[in-house]
Parts: C-alpha cells; structure tokens; sequence
C-alpha cells in the first residue's frame, strides 16, 4: 500500500543555485499527483529529493523535512532505506544494457542480496504484469536484452523493475515524454491501475497528461511551488494568476 | 559538387585505412616468407642445441614467454583496472585522482628498458639473482597504465542514467559500480586489458636484466627464464645461419600466439552477450 508524504521548508541547492526554496506540501496516499510547470521550475529537483537521488551530485544540498510515512527521510534513515522504499522511473528509458529482461527487472532485489529463485521468478512475473509487458516479453525473459525492447517498452520494463523492489511511492520524472503517442497511453492507463496500490507523483510537461491521470496537481515556477489543489481545480479555475497565465500558455 | 566531395573524402578514408594496415599485411608476409619454413615439430617441443648442431626449437621460450605473461597480467590486470575504477568511479575531482592519472600516462609514456631497470633494482638486486618473477614484475608494470586509463575511459563512456538506475533501486554505490557500470563498460576493459598484454608479449628491452634468458627448460619463478622476444633477439644478433632462421620462425609464433591469444579471450568474454545488447 501505499503511504502519503509530508513535505516541510524544504529547500534544495545545486552550488550557489537555489533551486527549491521553501516548499511546503501534503501528497496523499494511493492518488496521482502530478507536478506542472515550465523547464527549470525545480519539479525534477523536487522529486529527486523525495528519494534522495538528489545528493548524489556532490554539489547538492538540502535543508528541511521529508516525511514518507512515519519516516523522516533525511533523519530516521540512509539513503539506500528510502530508495528501496521509494521507486523512480526516469525521463529517459534507462534498463541495464547488459542484462536480460529478467536480469532488470530482478536487479534491484538481486543486487539488494535477494536470491531465493523461485520467489523471484514470481516476482518478476507479477512485476511484469502490473507494467503491461508480461505478454509482450514472456517468451523472451532470458534470451533478450532489456536494451533490445522497443523505447516504450523499455520505459515499462523500467517501471517492472521499480515495482519489483515493492516501494511504497513511485516517482516518475516525465515518464513519458520520449515517447511516442500509444505508449504515452500505455503509460498512462498503467498510472491509473497502479495508484491503487502506490503513491504517485508524477513529473509531466503535458498539461493533458496532468488532467487525464492525476486527482491533485502542484504548479511549480522559478523554484517555488505556487499553487497546490485538486487537479480540476488547478485546469478550470486556479486561484493564481501565474498559474492560470501558464495552464491557458500564455508562457513557459 | 556534393557526390564529388563524398567520394574525396571516402577515398581518402580508405587510401589512409589502406595506409594503416599495409605495413602489417606487409610484416605478416614477410614473417610467413622468412619464417614459416623453419617452423616444424621439433621448434615446438625440442629447447635449444648448442652452436654447430642443427635443429632444436624453442619450446622452452614459447613456455617461459607464456609463463612472464601470465604473470604480468595477474599483477597488472587487478591494479590497473583497480586504479580506473577508482578514477573514474570514486575519486571523480579529487588531488588524488588527478595526481594518479599523471602517473599513469608519464608511467605510459617510460621507455620500456627503463621499466627493465626499475624492475632489476626493485626484484633483482634485493634478491641477488635474475629471475621469471622479476621479468613478470617488470611486465605487469608496463601493462598497469594502458589497463588503467582505458578502463577509467570506458567507464566515463556509460551513461549516467544507467548509474542513476541502479542507485534509485536503493543499490549501495559501491556495488552499483562493479555490478553494474564495470559490468556494463566491461566488453571496452578487455579491449584495454588485449591492447596491454599484446604491447608486452613483445617486449624484450624489459627481459634482458630481469628474465634474463635461459637455453633450458625451467618452470621456477625463481630462476632466469627464456621468453620469445628474448631469445629471437640473442638468435637474430648471433653470426650463425641457422640461427637466424630460427629467430625469423620464432617472430612468427610469437605474432600468431599473440592473435590467438587475443581471439581467445574475445571468444570467451563474447559468449553469453544477449541478442540487442550494445
């Protein structure tokens, strides 16, 4: 199941450049929450720090609280905890280029010292399955590369493979903007069955993504999260003019 | 005017590809010419007869250069591809890793008898003798910089998103690197690990005062040894016929074993690549 994340002051730094400044937010559980906003706005740099990927750039900093849960991110664990407890799918389709379809989607557990074999076969299948892919790729799982997939099915073969650690949160960097329109779909259908069982927030470019799978929407601009509401709210009536200027795309 | 540019330029391509492999076409050649008629049984299983009979082989120099190699590569292999890990991986920026990367190339850049008299003072002088030990030494030196610096290049070549995945699945850095990044760069590592052993199998300049040469069989790390290089060099300088017959065959083996060898461990790293894989 999925839990909900509390989000206090944070504020995030990359050198001298202040990136997020003061960010303030409550993301429910078991719901899609998508973050809009035009390029630079601080909403990769927002998810990053959620699963702490953002301090493996040694010019990085943070300030503030991260709740996950009960969890204090940033106080109560190591970065290694939060990541196997907080999945991310990336801009780009990123598998292991050297590995099978099986190999990726097990790596995590694999890697984490998991070896009992007959549970990850489960696993992988089931992991599979709940990305859409199982059917496309069954008879292939060890005779085929992950890079050997088409890029839309890489993409779902990357969220196989962050499912398969069984987070609790799922953080997707626009997921699919490198992709063509009937993956794009896939992706998104998939987004739908799987908020039941996860948290979601999701980064997205394209406001009609934001609308068609996410019940609350947060507009990032400049470092600052401006306006934070339920998505219907957001598209039809926003209580900011910056926001209401970049959803009827008078900029960004 | 723009087909004529492209054929300008693909024929100078080819004219210097042609450049490039005409001196090696040429060497094999005449390696084959001068050499392959001396080449029998006895070259392969008989050790050298003394000067005025005829006949005799190399074995014991086929099996010394063989033994010199392996032994290079058992200390040059692991700290070379250490020290790239650790360039590439995990001293990114630091004084440490810039003062490492100097040291390789200027190590690199050593003429190779200079590495054979770090090698005599370093192994051979302390122990009191000439030795296969100190010839392996001298050899698995000259092989670190080239293993280093080609492995820290091939790793910088995987891309970061592949780093970013493994560490976002909660994989610990460490492991991430040589499970993933070493596994992903690693078909370029043993291109860099080929490069090394092929530039040493050749050597002779580092031998003469370590392995030092032997006319007869020995398999101790303790005593001087034969090896190829060496001993087509004592052979072709020497004023008998025979000899040089004898030297001309043994460049021969020494380039085909050289090949071999190499296609041998590309075969061996390439099996169980998956369908796709780049």
């Amino acid at each position: 199941m999925g839990v909900g994340i509390e989000v206090t002051n944070l504020n995030a730094w990359y050198g001298t450049n202040h990136t997020l400044q003061e960010i303030n937010l409550k993301i429910p559980a078991n719901h899609a929450t998508a973050l809009i906003g035009p390029s630079g706005c601080g909403k990769s740099t927002f998810v990053r720090c959620i699963n702490r990927m953002h301090e493996t750039n040694p010019i990085a900093r943070v300030t503030g609280t991260v709740r996950i849960g009960d969890l204090d991110i940033y106080e109560d664990a190591k970065p290694v905890e939060i990541r196997r407890r907080v999945g991310m799918v990336f801009q780009r389709p990123n598998p292991f280029p050297t590995m099978s379809i099986y190999d990726n989607v097990a790596a995590g557990l694999k890697l984490n010292g998991y070896s009992n074999r007959h549970e990850l076969d489960e696993i992988v299948e089931k992991s599979l399955k709940n990305s859409a892919l199982w059917d496309e790729v069954k008879d292939d799982l060890r005779k085929k590369s992950g890079a050997s997939l088409s890029g839309g099915q890489q993409q779902r073969l990357c969220i196989a493979r962050a499912l398969a650690v069984d987070p609790e949160v799922l953080l997707m960097d626009e997921p699919a903007s490198a992709l063509d329109p009937v993956s794009t779909s896939k992706i998104e259908d998939l987004i739908f069955q799987l908020k039941s069982q996860y948290t979601i927030v999701i980064v997205t470019h394209n406001m009609q993504q934001a609308a068609r799978v996410a019940e609350n929407t947060g507009f990032f601009l400049n470092g600052r999260m401006v306006e934070f509401d339920s998505t219907h709210k957001i598209f039809t009536n926003p209580s900011d003019k910056r926001t209401e200027d970049y959803i009827t795309g008078r900029f960004g | 005017m723009r087909t004529l540019t492209d054929h300008a330029v693909t024929g100078l391509a080819v004219l210097a590809t042609v450049l490039v492999v005409a001196p090696l076409v040429a060497i094999f050649v005449y390696l084959v010419y001068k050499g392959a008629s001396s080449l029998n049984l006895d070259f392969f299983t008989q050790i050298p007869k003394p000067v005025g009979e005829s006949g005799g082989g190399m074995a014991n120099a086929i099996g010394g250069s063989a033994m010199l190699l392996g032994l290079g590569s058992l200390i040059g292999v692991p700290i070379g591809i250490g020290g790239g890990i650790f360039l590439a991986e995990f001293g990114r920026g630091t004084k440490l890793a810039n003062a490492v990367r100097f040291t390789a190339d200027v190590l690199n850049g050593v003429p190779s008898i200079v590495m054979g008299i770090a090698a005599y003072s370093l192994v051979v002088v302390p122990q009191g003798h000439f030795s296969a030990f100190s010839g392996g030494v001298a050899l698995g030196i000259m092989m670190i910089p080239t293993i280093c610096r080609t492995t820290e290049e091939m790793l910088l070549m995987v891309p970061n998103a592949v780093r970013e995945a493994a560490l976002a699945l909660g994989v610990p850095n460490w492991r991430s690197v040589l499970a993933i990044t070493v596994k992903t760069a690693s078909p370029g590592i043993i291109t860099g690990c080929m490069l090394a052993f092929a530039r040493v199998a050749g050597e002779t300049a580092p031998l003469i005062f370590t392995a030092f040469g032997n006319a007869f069989w020995s398999s101790n790390l303790n005593q001087p040894i034969a090896a190829l290089p060496l001993q087509i060099y004592v052979y072709a300088i020497s004023p008998y016929e025979d000899w040089h017959r004898l030297a001309w065959a043994g460049a021969l083996v020494l380039i085909v074993l050289i090949v071999l060898a190499v296609s041998l461990v590309r075969y061996v790293t390439s099996r169980g690549v998956l369908k796709g894989a780049s």
